[in-house]
C-alpha cells in the first residue's frame, strides 16, 4: 500500500507575544506516516499534543518547522506545511476532511443543508447533493424530523454524527478525526465504527485521536501515543 | 439701420466666436458648447439663441423663412423675420423649399428638407438631464462620462407608473451613440425626422447660452426600450379641416364663438400648399420625410 | 517559522499591487515613518495621513476573502479605492476578467472605470444612503443598475428585480415603494439585491451588517452564503467583526494602521494568529 501522507520531523510551537514571548511547544520532531486505506490511531494524556499534530496536517495551524508530505491527487506530492492557502483549500474540499467534536456551522442552516452544501462544494448539483445526505443522515440515525432543523439546538451526540456525516459524505482520501466518539453512547458507536470501515474499504486514509481504547482497537491499525509533544509507537490510555 | 449697424446686426468678433462654437458643435454631435450669448433687441427666452446662429451663418445670398409652432404669421415669427431682413437685406420666403436658412421655435416643417439647406432651432432649455438632476456640474460630468442611468431610470419608472413615457415634447434623444440631448420642445412627431437627415441642424440656447448641433446622417435615436418603443402621435381619425390632411403634425382647436373643436395643421405653409393644390394652382410641394 | 509558502497555480481574479492611499502633501518617508510598527497612520514629516500603504494582495475566483481590522486600519479605504469611490495615490490594479488582467484599472479614464463599476463590479455599503438612490423606488433603484449594464427591457428589468427582490426576501408588494420607508435590514437587503443585479463577477462588502439586529444579521449572512454559492461570485468582505469573518470567507487579512499585518486561512488566523496584533484581536473576542 503507497504512503499518503508522511510527516517528517514536525514541530510547533506557539509564541505569545502578549505574555512576553513565551514560547508554548505544541509538538516536537514529529514522525509518522500513513498508509493508504491505513487507520492511524494517536493516543495520549489531554495537551500532550495530539490535536496539534491534527491541526498542523490541516493547517489550522502553521507548523513551525517540517514536513507533510501529502500524495495529492489535485496537485501531486506536496508539502502541506508550505503550500499556497488556495491549494490548501482545494484540497479541504475535495481530498482532506478534518472532523472535530464541535460543531462549528453557521446559523439558520438545516442539517439537511449542512450536510448537502458540503457535497455541493465539490460541484455536485443541488437534488443530488441534497438525497446523498438524506442517505447520509440516516445512516447516522439523526431522526427526519431533525433534518429541517437547526443544528445549534441539537445535543452533543446529534451533533457529532451530523459533523460525521458532513465530513464523510465527502469520501476524503484522508480524514482526520479529533476524538469522534467523545460524546456518543455505545449503541450510537456502531454505525460510526460501520462507516469507518467501510471508508477504509473504499481506501480512504485516516489519523484518529482517541480515548476511547476499546473502540480504537476494532478500527485502527498502527497506534501511536504522544507525550509532552513526542510521538512515539504503542497505545497508553 | 444697415448703416448704423454690422451686417446681421451683430459685430464680426461676435459672429466669429459662434461660428467657431458651431464648427465644434458640429465636430461634436450632440454636445453643448457654452458661448458668449450677446445682447439683443430681443429678450432673452424669445429666440435670442436661434437668431444668433442665424445671424452668424447669414449671408446676402440666403433666404431666410422663420416659422414659430410651424406658423409663419404669429407675431414672434414676425418680428425676427423683419429683424433678418433689415439687418441683412436677404429675401424672405414661406415657402420651406424656397428658403435656405429656416429658423424654428418648435417645429420643424413638414416639407423635406435638403442637404443645401440648414434648419435652426430656438432651444429653451437645453439640458435633457435637468428632468432628472438640477446641478450643473453633476450633469456635465454624466455627460463627459456617458452616465445617463439617472435619465434611464426616470424613463423606467414613468413606464411602470404610467405604463407609458408620459414626455410629450423634449423628448431625449441618443446622438450619434455617445450624447444624450434635449431636441428642443419638438413634438415627439418632428424627432425621427432627426435620424439620418440630409440636413445640418443647428441649436441655440441665448438665455443658457449653449449651442449644439446635428451634422448630417449622424444617428439620433430616441431613448426607448426593446418592449416600450417609441412612438409618435396617434391623429388617427383626425384631419386637417382646411387641406384634409392626415399625415402632417395637427393642432387642435377650439373655436370659442362657434364652439367648435376641429384639427388643423400646425406647418401653415403646407397646409397652403396642399389647399393650393387640391383648388387647381400648380405648386411644388415637397417629399415626405419618411419615405 | 515557516511563512515562505508556495506560489498557486491558479489565477487570481483580481490582482491588488502596492496600492497606497495618501491624504495631504505625501513626502518620500510617509510609507517608513507609519504603520503598525509605529502604531500610527500619520507621517510625523508632513503630517499627511497614510490611510492604505503598499498593500498586495490576490483574490481568486469563487472565493470568499475577508479584511479585518480596527478603525483606522484602511480597510473602507481600500474597498472604497477598489470600487472607485476612492482614487488611490499609487499602485495598480488589475481584474481578470477586464482585458485579460493586463490594464491597470488605476489608470483608465472614468468613462472606462464607470464601465468596470457596471459590469463588472457590486458593493454593499454599510450605509444604505452610500448604495441606494432613497428618490427611486426599490424597483427602480435595482432597474438602474441593469440599465448601466445596458439591459433595455422593461419587462426584464421588472422581472429580474422580482427575482431579486423574493431572494433577499422583500415583499413584491413593496417593489415601487421607496427604500426611505424601509427599515435598515430591508434597506441592506435592497442593496445587495441591487449590487447582485447584473451578476458582477466581483463583488465588495464593506460592514454590511454593523449596527443591525442580531436576526437581521444573521439573515443577511445567511443569504450572502447562498448567493456564493449559488452564483460563484467573487467576494471581499471588510468587517470587524470576527464572527462574520469567520462565518463567510476562507482566507483573511488583517489590517492595521493601513498596512496587512497578517493574512493566511481564515481558521488559521483565528485560532494560530502569527502576529502580535491579530493575538491582541483574537484575545479581545468575547
Amino acid at each position: 500500500m503507497s504512503v499518503i501522507l508522511q510527516v517528517e520531523n514536525l514541530g510547533k510551537v506557539f509564541i505569545m507575544h502578549h505574555f512576553n514571548q513565551k514560547k508554548i511547544i505544541g509538538c516536537r520532531s514529529v514522525n509518522f506516516s500513513v498508509h493508504e486505506g491505513e487507520f492511524v490511531g494517536i493516543t495520549g494524556k489531554s495537551g500532550a499534543g495530539k490535536s496539534t499534530v491534527l491541526k498542523c496536517i490541516y493547517r489550522t495551524y502553521l507548523p513551525t518547522n517540517g514536513r507533510i508530505l501529502f500524495q495529492s491527487k489535485l496537485f501531486g506530492k506536496i508539502d502541506l506545511a508550505r503550500s499556497a492557502e488556495q491549494d490548501i483549500i482545494s484540497i479541504r474540499h475535495h481530498e482532506m476532511g478534518y472532523v472535530s467534536q464541535f460543531l462549528n456551522v453557521l446559523p439558520r442552516v438545516t442539517a439537511l443543508n449542512v450536510v448537502a452544501e458540503a457535497l455541493m462544494e465539490m460541484g455536485c448539483d443541488n437534488e443530488r447533493a441534497v438525497f446523498q445526505a438524506k442517505t447520509m443522515l440516516r445512516y447516522f440515525q439523526i431522526p427526519e424530523n431533525l433534518w429541517d432543523a437547526y443544528p445549534n439546538t441539537f445535543s452533543g451526540g446529534e451533533k457529532l454524527r451530523l459533523n460525521l456525516a458532513r465530513a464523510m459524505i465527502k469520501r476524503p482520501r484522508l480524514l482526520l478525526l479529533d476524538e469522534p466518539t467523545a460524546s456518543l453512547d455505545n449503541q450510537s458507536k456502531g454505525p460510526v465504527k460501520e462507516m469507518i470501515l467501510e471508508l477504509k474499504r473504499s481506501g480512504t486514509s485516516m489519523i484518529g485521536i482517541f480515548h476511547d481504547i476499546e473502540f480504537m482497537k476494532d478500527v485502527v491499525d498502527t497506534s501511536y501515543t504522544m507525550n509532552q509533544g513526542y510521538l512515539k509507537e504503542g497505545i497508553v490510555a | 439701420m444697415r448703416g448704423i449697424y454690422n451686417y446681421g446686426f451683430i459685430d464680426e468678433n461676435t459672429k466669429k466666436e459662434i461660428r467657431r462654437k458651431l464648427l465644434k458643435a458640429v465636430a461634436i454631435p450632440g454636445y453643448q458648447v457654452p458661448f458668449g450669448s450677446r445682447e439683443l433687441p430681443i429678450a432673452r427666452g424669445w429666440g435670442t439663441g436661434g437668431l444668433q446662429i442665424t445671424l452668424s451663418i447669414i449671408g446676402p445670398e440666403d433666404t431666410i423663412k422663420v416659422i414659430d409652432q410651424g406658423c409663419d404669421d404669429s407675431v414672434n415669427a414676425c418680428n425676427l423675420r423683419d429683424f433678418i431682413v433689415t439687418t441683412t437685406g436677404v429675401k424672405s420666403t414661406t415657402d420651406t423649399l424656397e428658403a435656405s436658412i429656416i429658423q424654428t421655435r418648435h417645429r420643424i416643417p413638414e416639407e423635406k428638407m435638403r442637404a443645401d439647406q440648414i434648419l435652426v432651432l430656438q432651444v429653451p432649455y437645453p439640458e435633457t438631464l435637468r428632468w432628472v438632476e438640477p446641478s450643473e456640474q453633476e450633469t456635465r460630468r454624466m455627460h463627459a462620462e456617458k452616465d445617463y442611468s439617472k435619465l434611464w431610470v426616470f424613463l423606467y419608472e414613468e413606464i411602470v407608473r404610467w405604463g407609458e413615457i408620459t414626455l410629450s415634447y423634449r423628448y431625449p434623444v441618443m446622438v450619434n451613440g455617445r450624447y444624450a440631448m434635449d431636441p428642443s420642445p419638438i413634438p415627439r412627431w418632428d424627432v425621427p425626422k432627426l435620424h439620418q437627415a440630409e440636413t445640418l441642424f443647428l441649436f441655440g440656447a441665448g438665455r443658457e447660452k449653449r449651442i449644439y448641433a446635428i451634422p448630417p446622417y449622424t444617428d439620433v435615436v430616441p431613448l426607448q426600450f426593446e418592449d416600450y418603443y417609441f412612438q409618435v402621435e396617434n391623429f388617427k381619425g383626425k384631419f386637417c379641416k382646411f387641406c384634409g390632411s392626415t399625415d402632417s403634425y395637427l393642432d387642435e382647436v377650439y373655436d370659442r364663438e362657434t364652439g367648435e373643436r376641429y384639427f388643423a395643421c400646425s406647418d401653415t405653409s403646407f397646409c397652403m400648399k396642399r389647399r393650393k393644390q387640391s383648388s387647381g394652382i400648380p405648386v411644388k410641394i415637397g417629399r415626405r420625410w419618411y419615405e | 517559522m515557516s511563512r515562505d509558502l508556495q506560489e498557486t497555480e491558479k489565477q487570481p481574479l483580481l490582482k491588488v499591487r502596492n496600492l497606497s492611499k495618501i491624504y495631504g502633501s505625501s513626502c518620500k518617508s510617509c510609507l517608513e515613518l507609519t504603520g503598525p510598527d509605529m502604531e500610527s497612520n500619520i507621517c510625523p514629516r508632513c503630517g499627511s495621513v497614510v490611510a492604505c500603504g503598499n498593500i498586495s494582495f490576490n483574490v481568486y475566483p469563487g472565493e470568499i476573502i475577508g479584511i479585518v481590522g480596527e478603525s483606522g486600519s484602511g480597510k473602507s479605504t481600500l474597498i472604497k479605492s477598489l470600487y472607485f469611490d476612492e482614487t488611490p495615490t499609487s499602485g495598480e490594479v488589475y481584474l481578470q476578467c477586464f482585458e485579460n488582467g493586463e490594464t491597470n484599472l488605476l489608470s483608465i479614464s472614468s468613462q472606462k472605470k464607470r464601465w468596470v463599476r457596471n459590469h463588472l463590479m457590486g458593493i454593499v455599503y454599510q450605509n444604505p444612503y452610500l448604495g441606494l438612490k432613497m428618490d427611486f423606488s426599490c424597483g427602480g433603484n435595482i432597474a438602474e443598475k441593469l440599465l448601466a449594464a445596458d439591459w433595455y427591457h422593461v419587462g426584464k428589468i421588472r422581472k429580474r428585480a422580482k427575482e431579486l427582490l423574493s431572494k433577499v426576501e422583500i415583499p413584491l408588494e413593496r417593489m415601487d415603494d421607496l427604500p426611505r420607508t424601509f427599515s435598515g435590514g430591508m434597506q441592506q437587503r435592497v442593496q445587495i439585491s441591487k449590487a447582485l443585479a447584473n451578476n458582477p463577477p466581483l463583488l465588495l462588502l464593506d460592514e454590511v451588517t454593523t449596527g443591525l439586529d442580531v436576526s437581521v444579521q444573521a439573515q443577511i449572512l445567511d443569504l450572502i452564503r447562498q448567493i456564493q454559492r449559488e452564483f460563484g461570485i467573487t467576494m471581499i468582505v471588510v468587517s470587524h467583526d470576527f464572527a462574520v469573518i469567520r462565518m463567510l470567507t476562507d482566507r483573511t487579512l488583517v489590517m492595521k494602521n493601513g498596512r496587512v499585518v497578517e493574512s493566511g486561512l481564515t481558521d488559521q488566523v483565528m485560532e494560530d494568529p502569527q502576529h502580535p496584533y491579530t493575538q491582541l484581536l483574537i484575545n479581545s473576542m468575547i
